[in-house]
């Protein structure tokens, strides 16, 4: 339970700032938090995360906290790149041809959900293709 | 005469003591031999037994019913005993592992993710061992929560835990 005390300050806040499915366990050395919840709320946890543990160093937990869980198809998204074009591929992997690419700030709509890597977008100019979620943020209506 | 009492007084205590201490001590033998069938059995190594007038309680914990089971009927066997109380518990199961193990085409699903997320952090360097990531190489620190956010979402994939003490954070 000691890993739990360490992080207590982040599964508290896990509790009450309303996380879904959420669920800490503590094996082999690790403690697992996982869970849905909203991008600040998942930010929220991350910024704890890096006071208890600076730079995330110590390796002894895995927080999975899906922000995007609740994102329906036909939901907007923005492109969130840090400075380039998103590319949009033939396929799930970075090992599939460009096939097309979104600016930075741009709203593409999500067609479907490949796995938690990897959705297919389409553009506003119609285009469609596979992108990298980590640079997909959902627009809050 | 002094001589007659102390031996007068030896034999009585002798006797006294005989007929107190019988059970307490036959109890006693019992005991030693039940503890040696319990030793002979290394499934039985959480179990404790007490003799109380012939009557053996066993407790602590053990594995599964059938050796539960085993050491009542064991015990039972024993020269001596008149019943037996099992008061062994069954240890709960192990919980299911939190990530489970990946066959091999999961663990080359998981290496890829693992590839795309770092893609756009050029120095950092990853390695994926039993579903277990080292990271190396430097990164800014600024891009150090992103880095790890995306990749603490692949225990979804199968990820179980990440070292990334020989990461150089700039």
């Amino acid at each position: 339970m000691a890993l739990q005390d360490k992080y207590k300050a982040l599964v508290d806040a896990a509790n009450t700032s309303g996380v879904n499915n959420l669920q800490v366990r503590e094996q082999g050395g690790v403690l697992y938090i996982d869970g849905n919840a909203k991008g600040n709320v998942k930010q929220q946890l991350w910024d704890i995360y890096g006071k208890l543990d600076p730079d995330y160093a110590s390796g002894d937990l895995m927080l999975n906290i899906n922000s995007v869980a609740g994102v329906i198809d036909g939901s907007k998204l923005k492109v969130t790149t840090k400075e380039s074009n998103l590319n949009i591929r033939s396929g799930a992997g970075t090992d599939f041809p460009i096939i097309s690419k979104a600016a930075r700030g741009e709203i593409v709509t999500l067609v479907k959900k490949e796995n938690d890597q990897w959705w297919v977008v389409k553009t506003d100019k119609g285009k469609e293709g596979f992108a990298f979620t980590q640079y997909l943020t959902p627009v809050e209506s | 005469m002094k001589r007659k009492t102390i031996g007068l007084v030896v034999v009585v205590g002798l006797v006294f003591a005989l007929s107190s201490c019988g059970s307490k001590t036959k109890d006693a033998d019992i005991k030693v031999a039940a503890e040696n069938v319990l030793a002979a059995d290394p499934a039985c190594s959480g179990l404790h037994v007490t003799i109380n007038d012939g009557v053996a309680t066993i407790t602590g914990e053990v594995k599964d019913e059938a050796t539960k089971t085993m050491a009542q009927k064991a015990i039972a066997d024993v020269k001596g005993v008149k019943s037996v109380e099992n008061n062994a518990t069954v240890a709960p199961p192990p919980p299911p592992p939190v990530v489970p193990s990946a066959t091999e085409t999961e663990a080359a699903a998981l290496t890829k993710a693992v590839n795309d997320a770092i893609k756009d952090y050029p120095g950092v360097v990853a390695t994926v061992n039993n579903q277990v990531l080292t990271l190396t190489g430097e990164v800014k620190k600024a891009d150090l929560q992103k880095l790890m956010m995306s990749l603490n979402s692949l225990k979804a994939m199968g990820l179980k835990s990440i070292d990334s003490k020989g990461l150089v954070k700039k």
